[in-house]
């Protein structure tokens, strides 16, 4: 697990190139095969698991969450938000967009909106993204996203409540209820 | 009347907040709610507010229910995580208090512990969406049935003045999808900011799932007015507003900031789809029943839980 605390970074990789690399990316066959195989290795895992925090820290500032929202936030990292808010900004953002935890940095959820906005991406900004599970901090999410682990990360958009949703993180608890 | 049921019924609720005390004693919020009792719908007992350690919001809570004022107990998702949240919840409701406002909370760093380790396990979106769960669900995240389920009425809150603009109304939708039934908002003292908001607020329908507070403050002194100005965030205080304020005598300011808020409150309440007004005057309470009585609001509160 990071022990870095939570700061807003500027993400180094521009928004259209981003969006064309995350249609590439798409789960598929080919991927889930390949990503089934590395995490069943136990060299190949923890190189992969290396070689993604290192670009998507160099990128984005990533701390290893291992439930990437950087496809629906405008690839800026709402885990950089100290309150690691992860359903867009509090309250307390300054006049001129800052951070009011580190007013010299830009508030992150600000640069989401522009970016998603900039390629007609802004509903995104729209889904309920549900509670994260912190025992997933430190994983591949890029293995996690192609063997479909993330799907319950966010509802389905304006106007869905979650109501029938499913619940998050579910555990078997013995003994039923 | 409750503050469910005067929203229900349609007339303007009007609500307050008290500040718990610092120490070991529930009776300066049981004085401060005979005060307001019958002036106001309901009372917010913040949650440790600004990240200064106060009494236990649910405990202030309790305290102004058994003084005869419906409390709203603030609930922030800075210093608990999400097994304690829901503790919390199911604690209040068994106590009777069934008003949760739901916000995110101040960082750690502007209170008096800076040191603390800030939780912001849940956002107050997925609070607010563990709460409703939790209530029509009957069950924890977990998915472990409660027995019996609590009873609550979903409150959040809004900067309708911070940006990005485009993204505060769409912010309250997802809010209201996560089950928020009242909003309170921040000070308004741009009205006209704030009538911008709600018109996207109207565009996307919200007026008509969430019942919508807006937040109503009384300046009480020059200084107070240059600390809302400069150093509390997400407040916006505009040049004509300050510039008001600032013409009168030092010792005329409180009198000024309470004409200013009554007249607020009038132009508020002529605004199509806002349901009431939040007074943020904690330590300012006994102000409360002036600026209303000149807003024309009289006191005409039911009392509640006696």
């Amino acid at each position: 697990m990071t022990t870095r605390p939570p700061v807003p970074a500027h993400p180094r990789l521009g928004t259209r190139l981003a969006y064309q690399l995350q249609r590439a990316l798409r789960p598929r066959p080919g991927l889930r095969w390949l990503s089934a195989r590395i995490e069943a290795s136990g060299l190949a895992r923890p190189l992969f698991t290396k070689t993604e925090h290192h670009t998507k820290d160099t990128l984005f500032g990533c701390r290893m969450c291992g439930q990437c929202a950087l496809p629906v936030t405008g690839y800026v990292c709402p885990m950089g938000c100290p309150k690691e808010l992860r359903n867009g900004p509090c309250g307390g953002v300054g006049a001129d967009g800052s951070c009011e935890v580190y007013p010299s940095l830009r508030c992150v959820w600000v640069e989401a909106y522009e970016r998603a906005a900039s390629r007609g991406r802004a509903a995104d900004l729209r889904l309920l993204h549900l509670p994260i599970d912190h025992r997933r901090w430190g994983q591949s999410a890029w293995l996690n996203y192609w063997q479909g682990r993330d799907e319950e990360l966010w509802t389905g958009g304006a106007g869905d409540t979650g109501a029938n949703g499913p619940v998050p993180h579910r555990v078997p608890v013995l003994g039923g209820s | 009347m409750s503050l469910r049921d005067r929203l229900t019924s349609g007339s303007f609720a009007v609500t307050a907040e008290i500040s718990p005390p610092r120490g070991a004693s529930t009776d300066p919020v049981m004085e401060t709610a005979v005060l307001l009792r019958d002036w106001v719908d309901a009372v917010n007992v913040t949650d440790n507010q600004g990240s200064n350690v106060r009494l236990a919001s649910w405990a202030g809570s309790l305290a102004a229910l058994q003084a005869g004022l419906e409390p709203v107990m603030q609930m922030t998702c800075r210093d608990r995580n999400r097994i304690a949240l829901q503790s919390d919840l199911l604690g209040a409701s068994a106590l009777g208090i069934r008003n949760v406002l739901v916000m995110t909370g101040d960082h750690p760093k502007f209170g008096d512990h800076p040191e603390a380790k800030p939780v912001f396990d849940l956002d107050s979106v997925q609070l607010l969406w563990t709460l409703r769960h939790m209530r029509d669900q009957g069950a924890l995240l977990s998915g472990r049935p409660l027995k019996p389920p609590p009873d609550c009425f979903l409150g959040a809150v809004e900067n309708p003045f911070a940006p990005p603009a485009e993204f505060r109304a769409e912010r309250l939708g997802k809010k209201v999808d996560a089950g928020a039934q009242f909003v309170q908002t921040q000070f308004v003292f741009d009205v006209a900011a704030f009538q911008n908001w709600m018109v996207q607020v109207r565009d996307l329908g919200l007026h008509q799932k969430c019942y919508i507070l807006a937040g109503v403050g009384a300046v009480r002194s020059r200084n107070a007015l240059d600390f809302m100005r400069d150093k509390v965030p997400g407040v916006n205080v505009p040049d004509d507003v300050y510039r008001r304020l600032r013409a009168v005598p030092p010792d005329q300011t409180a009198a000024e900031g309470a004409r200013l808020a009554a007249e607020t409150i009038q132009q508020l309440r002529a605004t199509d789809g806002v349901a009431g007004v939040h007074l943020l005057v904690a330590g300012n309470e006994q102000a409360v029943p002036g600026i209303l009585d000149e807003a024309g609001i009289t006191a005409s509160r039911a009392e509640y839980g006696r």
